[in-house]
């Protein structure tokens, strides 16, 4: 079997079907290519394509005015966007500090032989199926967070902004704490890559100098994967951004301006889930794929320009090295 | 004068205060793994808990029920079927397209295209998957109705990315020197793809489908607008809609009806213990395999 016949002495035909063997593996895959590019701008041009009528009805003005309402046909969609600002901020706000001290806990000070469970434990929480989240974080999470929690929280820090209200078992609270729980996974194994990767003579250097290994980790490792991590948070906000399954099912789906973090309200992913198969008029289809746009808009600029911070860095610690 | 030397005791105090702060931000960053890992922990143990009531034969052999009637609640027969189709359809789309694309870009594309065709890889991987949901049912669902095909086209979307990323990184991992030899023996670039590359990364590739294929199985959104209604009978004609495993838990989950969400914590246990066993024998098997191809070089 392996007595292949020599080059030169093989025939012509032979010499000719290798070259055809080249040219069709390269066109098939070449083809595999071209079927990506096609799908992008397909993706693109479809969304856009069904949020046109939309998108000539109400323009820009569609990303300021509150109205929704499938009645009058009127739709703009500010309540959303803040509904999708506040949980994704809100659920960065807890994750970002957390994801960084899990990556600092596993690069640095974990012992070895746990190390690497706990980092397939922590990824595994990235594995669980948003809509299971979700059932949990309505029917276990909500109520007991509506209980204990949030009462503590209006009754101690009820004069911030935001802050005061009425507990409730669904709304923005609910959608940040289940948004973070999605997030954190994705950061905090970003971020323990980053940590790694920071060479150890910095680090050695750093606790010769007398530095505690906390001060090691504030102003030599942060300071050196700082891009890295803006690059990190990047891709955890493109993913709470985009998360319409699980918030749909915690966040109430009110059609209201929030006044603070407890109550429901909406995000434009979970609006689309929620409406979308439904509409009442092709106008409502319209503007929902215009909330699709939007969110495509976001993803996109997120994604890229994560990436080419990462690249960069790249680049840098290749310099370094 | 010269400034006078710190005291002792005061340098002291400053380690000390030092030391203890250092003591506390460690105790911090070890409290932020265990959150997390308790959060996993109670996650599963309350869907455990949850779920386990209504797993028993009826949850298997019944097709799901929307009567409401105490007693009647049915079972996931359909939606298990379901479900499996759907992924076979979308594996049967992402693996080959995935497999074809990592190979094109790591052995014959010029650097600027492979870096291109990673750039888009990664965006579309972060395309909400409720955008791929709408952008399927302009595609496939209008004119044609609900089917199981457009799920599984929607979901072969969402898995694209996840096989030709961690495939292309496997075929990177082959040794540069297996791929000289390959040549080095006369054969041609495709011979030696197929016959040497391919069977190398071959782990590597399966472990990307048992992952991809988790993903699928658990992924809600691309299915609410491509076979949002189902019929409560085993489905095999993949023209029509199908039920699934995770649109019986969402509609579980908004039900008030606590029959629906008993069968819906049922679902949710079966799915989060296949996409869990899933992701870990995943993990286990890549581990291993990149282990293999290393000792190679």
């Amino acid at each position: 079997m392996a007595t292949e016949t020599p080059i030169h002495t093989m025939p012509l035909a032979g010499r000719r079907r290798r070259r055809w063997g080249d040219l069709a593996l390269r066109g098939i895959t070449g083809l595999a290519a071209v079927v990506l590019a096609a799908l992008m701008v397909m993706l693109v041009y479809e969304v856009a394509h069904q949020a046109w009528p939309s998108i000539q009805e109400f323009g820009l003005g569609f990303l300021t005015s509150t109205e929704w309402n499938a009645v009058t046909d009127q739709f703009g969609a500010r309540d959303l966007i803040w509904g999708t600002l506040i949980t994704s901020l809100g659920a960065l706000l807890i994750a970002v500090p957390m994801s960084i001290a899990i990556g600092v806990f596993l690069s640095e000070l974990a012992p070895r032989s746990i190390r690497a469970p706990v980092t397939t434990l922590v990824e595994l929480l990235a594995a669980i199926p948003s809509v299971v989240l979700g059932l949990w974080g309505i029917l276990v999470m909500g109520p007991f967070v509506a209980e204990h929690i949030e009462p503590f929280i209006i009754d101690h820090f009820g004069w911030i902004p935001f802050l005061d209200g009425y507990p409730s078992n669904q709304g923005l609270f609910m959608a940040i704490l289940v948004l973070t729980i999605m997030v954190v996974p994705i950061v905090a194994s970003l971020s323990r890559e980053l940590f790694t990767n920071v060479p150890s003579d910095m680090k050695q250097g750093s606790l010769a100098l007398g530095a505690t290994r906390w001060e090691m980790v504030r102003s030599v490792m942060i300071p050196q994967v700082g891009g890295g991590l803006v690059a990190a948070v990047m891709l955890g906000f493109g993913r709470a951004v985009g998360e319409a399954i699980a918030v749909t099912q915690v966040i109430g789906g009110a059609n209201v301006r929030p006044h603070n973090i407890w109550g429901p309200a909406d995000t434009m992913a979970s609006r689309i889930a929620a409406q979308y198969a439904g509409t009442a008029t092709s106008l409502q289809r319209a503007s929902l794929a215009y909330l699709a746009v939007v969110l495509l808009v976001i993803s996109l600029l997120t994604n890229l320009a994560a990436q080419l911070i990462a690249a960069r860095i790249q680049r840098k610690m290749r310099g370094h090295a | 004068m010269s400034a006078a030397p710190t005291p002792l005791s005061a340098v002291n105090r400053r380690t000390v205060r030092r030391r203890a702060w250092g003591r506390v931000m460690e105790g911090l960053a070890t409290l932020a793994a265990l959150v997390a890992v308790g959060v996993l922990a109670i996650v599963i143990i309350s869907v455990t808990k949850k779920g386990l009531p209504a797993l028993n034969a009826d949850l298997f052999t019944k097709v799901t029920s929307t009567t409401g009637i105490p007693g009647e609640s049915g079972g996931i027969k359909n939606a298990i079927i379901g479900t499996v189709i759907m992924t076979l359809i979308a594996t049967a789309i992402a693996l080959p397209l995935g497999v074809l694309l990592a190979i094109f870009s790591s052995e014959f594309a010029p650097p600027r295209v492979a870096l291109v065709i990673r750039i888009t890889l990664n965006v579309l991987a972060g395309v909400p998957t409720i955008v791929i949901g709408v952008f399927v049912f302009g595609l496939l669902v209008v004119g044609n109705g609900y089917s199981a095909y457009a799920a599984g086209v929607a979901l072969s979307i969402v898995q694209l990315p996840v096989v030709a990323r961690s495939t292309e990184e496997v075929l990177l991992l082959v040794p540069g020197s297996l791929r000289e030899a390959g040549m080095a023996l006369g054969a041609s670039r495709a011979r030696t793809v197929v016959t040497v590359i391919l069977p190398t990364a071959v782990g590597g590739i399966v472990t990307a489908t048992i992952v991809a294929v988790a993903r699928a199985a658990g992924e809600t959104a691309p299915l609410l607008f491509t076979t949002g209604i189902f019929a409560n009978a085993v489905v095999t004609d993949p023209t029509k809609p199908m039920a699934s495993i995770p649109l019986v838990i969402f509609q579980g989950s908004e039900s008030p009806s606590p029959q629906d969400q008993q069968v819906a914590w049922a679902a949710a246990l079966v799915l989060l213990a296949g996409v869990l066993i899933g992701s870990s024998v995943g993990r286990l098997l890549s581990l291993r395999s990149r282990r293999r191809i290393e000792q190679t070089r």
